[in-house]
C-alpha cells in the first residue's frame, strides 16, 4: 500500500489555475488552498465558473494553465479507468443527482463498496441500509429506481452513495439548490453532523445564503474570473469589493446575514 | 507478536478473561479479514460478555456496523453486552449507527409475493392496451380534425418531416432496392437456365419485388430510420418537460407533432417505393442481360405483358398503412417515456422491433386477404 503521508498538508491545492473555453475566460489565476477538516465553500452569480473549478479540482475537467493538487496528486493524473486508492479517499455529489438509472436506489449506494472493497454481500447490505435511512430517506425506498423517486430524494440518494465509503473530502456541488427550506437545513445538519463524525472535509459549492451562513468555515468567492474575497462569512461580510457587497447585501443577502447574525446573539445571551 | 505488529490489523477474540477484545483500525479496508476472524469467534458461555474496545485505533461507519451488528446478535440470544473503552468519537459513531439500524429495522420488510407481482404484471399490461387504444383515437381526431380545417396542419414541420424522413432516405433505399434485385435475379438465373427458360425471370423480378420485397423493405427501413427517431425525439421532450411546456401553451402535442409526421410520412413512403421499385428492377435488368442474355429491350416488352399493373399498385398500396404503423407506433413509444433517460433507449428500440413486427403481420394480413379475392 502506498504510504499516506500524515503530515498536514493541504487536502486541495489550486494553483494558478486559468481556464478558457475559446474566448470566454472563466477563471485567471485562481490560487488557494483547503485544509483538512474545514468546510469550504465555493461561491458566486451564475455562470461564473464554479462548478467549472470543481471539476477541474477532481480531475474531471483540465484547466487551460495552471494545476490542482488533490491528497498531493495532480488532479489529471486521477481518471485513466482504474480505481485507485485515491478514489476511495474522496466522494462526489453531483448537481442532478447523477444516479446510474439501471440500478436501484441501495444498488447505486452499494456501487463503491462493491467496486472498491471485498466485503461479504451481507455485510454490504447493512452499511447500505443504514447510509440510506442516515441521509433520511425512508428505508423502504431502497428497491426504488432514480426516477421513482422525488428531486429532493435523489439529492440525498446521491449524497449517501457519495459518503457510503466514508471518504475524508466530500465535493457536494449546489447541494440545497431546489430543495425546501426544512429538507436544505437538514441537509445542511447531515453535513455537520457528518464533520463531526467522520472528520470530513467539504468542498461545497453553493449559492445558498442559508447554507453559507450556517455550515461553511471559509467561503471564496469568484466573479469576473478571479476571486474577490477568501475568508469566513463574517470577514467576507465587511468587504469593501463592489460584487461581494452585492452579493452579500442585496436584499436577500440582508435577511439572511441578519437572522444569522440574531442566532449568534442569541446564543451568546 | 508485538503490540504494534497485531494492531495493524482489525481483530476480535476472546482472552483469558473471557472479555472480547477489540483492536486495530475497524475500517471499510480491514473488515473483510476482521469476518472471516469474526466468523471462528465461539463465544464464552457467560451471559454478561464485555467488550473491551479500548484499542480499536480507527473506526468508520462500516467498523461501527460490525460492531452493533455483533453487539446485537448476541443480545438477542439472550446476553448482557457492554461495550467499554471505545474512544469518545467512536462511541458517538457507534451510537448513531444503532439509532439509525432501529430505524432500518423498523420498516417493514416489502417483498411482494408472486400473486401480487403477477397481478401487477397484468395490470401494466392492460393499461398500456388502454393508453395505446386512447393514443390511436386520439390520433384520429387530430387527422380527422385536421382534414376538416387544414389550416390546423403545420405545414413547416411536415415539409421538414418530409424533407428528413423522405428525400434524405433516397440514396439508402435506392442501393438497398438495387441490390435486392441483383440478389433476386441471381438466384433466379441458376434455376431457369437449367429450363431455359430464361425470360421468366422478368416475371419473378418483376412481381416479387413490385408487390412484396420493395414494400417491405422501403418500410423496415424508414422503420429503423424514422420510426427511432421519432420515439428518441418525443421522448426526450418529454423528458426535459418539453411537451409540458407545449400543453401549456394550449397546443396539442398530437396536432404539433404526430399529424406532420403521419401526412408526410404518407405521403413519401409511396413516393420512396416508386422509386425503390425502379432501381431494383434495374438491378435484376443488369443481372438478366449480364447471366441470362435477356438483353434490355426484351426485358422491359416481356415486363410490360407479364407484370399486371396491380402488382404494382397493390405494393403502393400498402405504403400509407406502412406509414400510419410507423409513426404511431414511434410517437406512442415516445410519450410512453417516463422520467429517466435510459428510459429513452428502451422505447426506442421497442418502437422499432414493435413497428417491423407489426409492418410484417399487416403485410401478410393483406397477402391472405388479396388470395381470397384472386388478385
Amino acid at each position: 500500500m502506498p504510504a499516506i503521508t500524515q503530515t498536514e498538508a493541504p487536502v486541495i491545492e489550486v494553483s494558478h489555475v486559468s481556464t478558457r473555453f475559446g474566448e470566454a475566460v472563466v477563471h485567471e489565476d485562481v490560487s488557494f488552498t483547503i485544509h483538512r477538516g474545514e468546510v469550504f465553500a465555493i461561491a458566486g452569480g451564475n455562470g461564473c465558473g464554479k462548478s467549472t473549478l470543481m471539476r477541474e479540482i477532481v480531475g474531471l475537467q483540465a484547466p487551460t494553465s495552471g494545476s490542482t493538487r488533490l491528497f498531493g496528486m495532480d488532479s489529471r493524473s486521477l481518471h485513466d479507468g482504474q480505481p485507485q486508492e485515491i478514489h476511495r479517499r474522496f466522494g462526489v455529489m453531483f448537481q442532478q443527482g447523477a444516479l446510474f438509472s439501471s440500478l436501484t436506489l441501495a444498488e447505486n449506494v452499494a456501487a463503491p463498496l462493491k467496486e472498491h472493497t471485498k466485503l461479504g454481500l451481507d455485510l454490504i447490505h447493512d452499511i447500505v441500509a443504514l447510509k440510506i435511512v442516515s441521509v433520511g430517506l425512508p428505508a423502504d425506498s431502497a428497491g426504488k429506481y432514480p426516477n421513482e423517486l422525488s428531486g429532493g430524494m435523489r439529492r440525498r440518494a446521491a449524497l449517501a452513495r457519495a459518503i457510503v465509503m466514508d471518504p475524508e473530502l466530500l465535493f457536494l456541488d449546489e447541494p440545497t439548490a431546489g430543495l425546501d427550506p426544512i429538507i436544505a437545513a437538514g441537509f445542511d445538519e447531515l453535513v455537520l453532523q457528518l464533520r463531526a463524525l467522520l472528520g470530513l472535509t467539504v468542498v461545497m459549492v453553493t449559492h445558498d445564503l442559508d447554507s453559507l451562513w450556517r455550515i461553511s468555515d471559509r467561503v471564496a468567492v469568484l466573479g469576473n474570473g478571479a476571486i474577490l474575497g477568501i475568508g469566513t462569512m463574517q470577514e467576507l461580510s465587511r468587504s469593501n469589493d463592489p460584487v461581494i457587497r452585492e452579493y452579500f447585501h442585496g436584499p436577500r443577502g440582508r435577511a439572511v446575514r441578519e437572522q444569522a447574525v440574531k442566532r449568534e446573539t442569541h446564543l451568546e445571551g | 507478536m508485538s503490540p504494534a505488529v497485531e494492531w495493524k490489523q482489525a481483530s476480535i477474540a476472546v482472552g483469558r478473561d473471557e472479555a472480547v477484545h477489540c483492536s486495530g483500525p475497524w475500517t471499510l479496508q480491514h473488515l473483510p479479514d476482521l469476518e472471516r476472524v469474526l466468523a471462528t469467534v465461539s463465544w464464552p458461555r457467560l451471559r454478561g460478555l464485555i467488550f473491551d474496545a479500548g484499542h480499536i485505533t480507527a473506526m468508520d461507519t462500516g467498523g461501527a456496523v460490525v460492531l452493533h451488528r455483533t453487539v446485537a446478535q448476541l443480545r438477542r440470544q439472550g446476553r448482557e453486552v457492554s461495550v467499554e473503552g471505545l474512544r469518545a468519537e467512536f462511541a458517538e459513531l457507534l451510537r448513531v449507527v444503532s439509532a439509525n439500524w432501529d430505524r432500518v429495522e423498523a420498516a417493514p420488510a416489502t417483498k411482494p409475493n408472486w400473486v401480487e407481482q403477477l397481478s401487477r404484471w397484468i395490470v401494466e399490461r392492460a393499461r398500456h392496451a388502454v393508453a395505446a387504444l386512447g393514443f390511436i383515437g386520439e390520433s384520429t381526431v387530430g387527422v380527422w380534425q385536421a382534414l376538416k380545417r387544414p389550416s390546423l396542419i403545420r405545414w413547416r414541420a411536415l415539409l421538414r418531416s418530409l424533407e428528413l424522413d423522405g428525400f434524405n432516405a433516397l440514396p439508402i433505399t435506392g442501393l438497398l432496392a438495387f441490390l435486392i434485385g441483383v440478389v433476386i435475379s441471381y438466384q433466379a438465373a441458376e434455376q431457369l437456365r437449367k429450363f431455359g427458360t430464361n425470360i421468366f425471370v422478368v416475371d419473378l423480378v418483376g412481381i416479387s419485388l413490385l408487390r412484396e420485397i420493395s414494400p417491405l423493405i422501403v418500410a423496415i427501413l424508414i422503420a429503423g430510420r424514422s420510426g427511432s427517431t421519432y420515439a428518441a425525439q418525443i421522448g426526450t421532450m418529454k423528458v426535459t418537460e418539453e411537451l409540458d411546456a407545449v400543453q401549456t401553451l394550449g397546443l396539442s402535442p398530437t396536432q404539433l407533432l404526430v399529424l406532420p409526421r403521419v401526412l408526410a410520412l404518407m405521403l413519401a413512403l409511396p413516393l420512396l417505393m416508386v422509386f425503390a421499385d425502379g432501381l431494383g428492377v434495374f438491378g435484376g435488368m443488369l443481372v438478366a442481360s449480364n447471366q441470362l442474355n435477356v438483353s434490355f429491350t426484351e426485358f422491359v416488352s416481356r415486363f410490360e405483358e407479364a407484370v399486371a399493373m396491380r402488382h404494382f399498385l397493390i405494393g403502393i398500396g400498402k405504403a400509407p398503412f406502412f406509414a400510419i404503423i410507423i409513426v404511431l407506433v414511434g410517437c406512442y413509444q415516445g410519450f410512453q417515456i417516463r422520467g429517466g433517460v435510459d428510459d429513452v433507449g428502451r422505447h426506442t428500440t421497442t418502437s422499432v422491433v414493435q413497428s417491423i413486427f407489426l409492418v410484417i403481420v399487416f403485410d401478410a394480413l393483406c397477402s391472405i386477404v388479396l388470395r381470397w379475392w384472386d388478385l
